[in-house]
């Protein structure tokens, strides 16, 4: 592949994550549309192919919704649904349409409106009294299952998640895990786009409500609104861009995507390791690095108990190393491989759709040198991972222009 | 369909049964890989293969991993026990039950093993059957380590 098929990001811009309540989701993705033409330097006449992502209302084309109010030029709208992952597919879709050839230039958006949604993924309809027991459902269930045989709760899955690699490994205490949190709501504080910017005490962690053991609610990633977009392009267009435009520019050095394959009891508790190791593996692969090349890593801590799980899968440490990983102080952003110097998911704040091109943002801010108070320094090569359960992962390599 | 005397129970999940002697799991087990599966089949998600045969899980095995769930959605009695047991090899989905819900009682490793009870009783007196896992290792009780395995 020649230069001139390099994939770069030339534009990029989240939302302050947090309460919107005066803005509905096309305000939000509009703000980041918009800031991420701004930022690159272009306009909507210049997008060839659009690639938008809103999972909690995935039927309503928000990729119109949103070209009726910043520029309606007739290009092609990929409307993209991929739980969590959902952003990152979106930037993924932009990237491999300019890969193709087909356009120049793409843009990929993700919002979401999360703010009191409360807890996902459990529930079910409950039996009224005096109705008979009829099987349904692929398990011939006569009634909800969540709660009677396991539960669906996010908290819940991502738990088992974290004390099973401890019950592989060892070493996994609920104070461990609550240390991990202590860590992320310890960065945020220097993020001024987080949802929550408040520094938390491992007491105080430990000491809050418990969700589902071992995570308490600051352990949990907390729910909010938010939109992230961003403008991709090839380095042939790049090239005819002005000196600034290529300066600030950031290469995507890999952009994957998997799945999960299938192993035995991946349809009984979701199995986020495997894929991710995959797709970790190819990234690296691509990019021609190694993960003791990577200045800094956002990662989908969705729950403090997944945060350390994907240490191991993304290979930042040997395998079953996580716990040694988190001891020796490496993730820390003093530390040898800072991991989520955005504050995470359990700060930052997770508005589904925008988080896969939100971390993508966090990495190019350092990567271009304009993250502030927080800016890791000299860093040259990030990587932003997402996971979404059913399951997808996501998984971009990025890294500074030479230019 | 008419409702008969002996029909008066009914399992949760279809791949539970209680009518013949001691309760048990069966799972589809895919007849060219040997990958098993508790839902309705299309096709193997290992091999892509389409026949499959009814086999019989173990009703003791390992808790691989539990969390204890104190926030659920709304009518799910909390605290509870959820988990994964390694059944001789099957992973099952469940809950740990007869114990308390805490991690001074609950443990990854521990043996566990089948066991059912009601979740109520519809209109026509059919009452519905649920299973959970409960601790078979009676020793982890006693004063003295000397009885561990």
């Amino acid at each position: 592949m020649s230069t001139s098929d390099d994939i770069w990001i030339l534009g990029i811009r989240m939302t302050k994550f947090g309460k919107h309540p005066d803005r509905d989701v096309v305000d939000l993705a509009s703000e980041a549309v918009l800031g991420a033409l701004a930022d690159g330097g272009v306009t909507m006449k210049d997008i060839g192919v659009i690639a938008a992502g809103n999972l909690m209302n995935a039927t309503a084309g928000i990729g119109q919704q949103l070209q009726k109010q910043v520029g309606q030029t007739g290009v092609p709208v990929y409307n993209v649904a991929n739980a969590c992952a959902t952003g990152a597919t979106a930037l993924r879709t932009a990237i491999m349409a300019v890969k193709s050839g087909e356009v120049d230039m793409g843009l990929a958006v993700g919002v979401e409106k999360l703010s009191g949604a409360g807890l996902l993924g459990g529930g079910g309809v409950a039996k009224a009294d005096g109705d008979t027991w009829e099987p349904s459902g692929r398990f011939g269930a006569v009634a909800s299952t969540d709660g009677r045989i396991g539960t669906n709760t996010m908290p819940g899955v991502f738990a088992q998640i974290g004390m099973e690699y401890g019950h592989r490994y060892g070493g996994t205490t609920f104070e461990l895990f609550a240390r991990i949190s202590e860590k992320n709501h310890a960065h945020s504080t220097l993020n001024p786009l987080a949802a929550y910017q408040k520094q938390f005490t491992l007491e105080e962690i430990m000491g809050d409500m418990m969700i589902s053991y071992p995570n308490t609610r600051p352990m949990c990633s907390a729910n909010c609104d938010g939109a992230a977009a961003a403008v991709v392009t090839n380095g042939a267009t790049l090239a005819r861009l002005s000196g600034e435009q290529q300066r600030r520019a950031i290469k995507v050095s890999a952009s994957v995507l998997t799945t999960d394959p299938y192993e035995e009891a991946c349809q009984v508790l979701p199995n986020v390791n495997t894929l991710t190791r995959n797709a970790a593996r190819i990234a690296y692969e691509q990019a021609g690095i190694g993960p003791t090349d990577l200045d800094l890593v956002e990662l989908h801590d969705c729950f403090a108990t997944a945060e350390l799980v994907h240490y191991d899968n993304l290979m930042l440490c040997d395998e079953g190393g996580a716990v040694d990983f988190f001891e020796s102080g490496a993730p820390w952003r003093d530390g040898t491989t800072p991991v989520n110097v955005s504050g995470g998911l359990q700060s930052k704040g997770h508005p589904i759709s925008a988080t896969g091109i939100a971390n993508v943002w966090e990495v190019c801010h350092h990567l271009r040198g304009e993250a502030g108070d927080r800016q890791i320094e000299g860093a040259k090569v990030g990587l932003a991972h997402v996971i979404g359960l059913g399951s997808a992962c996501g998984v971009h390599v990025l890294e500074r222009s030479a230019a | 369909m008419s409702q008969t005397a002996t029909s008066a129970r009914v399992p949760l999940v279809e791949y539970l049964v209680i009518d013949d002697g001691d309760p048990y799991l069966v799972a589809n087990e895919c007849t060219s890989c040997g990958a098993r599966f508790f839902d309705r089949r299309n096709a193997c998600a290992s091999c892509s293969g389409t026949e499959f045969t009814r086999v019989r899980v173990a009703s003791e095995g390992e808790l691989r991993t539990f969390t204890i769930v104190s926030f659920a959605a709304p009518g799910i009695p909390v605290p509870f026990v959820a988990g994964v047991v390694d059944c001789d090899g099957t992973s099952v989905r469940g809950n740990v039950v007869n114990t308390d819900p805490d991690p001074d009682h609950v443990r990854v490793g521990m043996p566990v093993r089948l066991t059912t009870f009601p979740i109520g009783t519809d209109r026509d007196g059919t009452e519905a059957i649920a299973f959970g896992f409960e601790p078979a290792d009676h020793h982890t009780s006693t004063s003295t380590d000397a009885g561990s395995e």
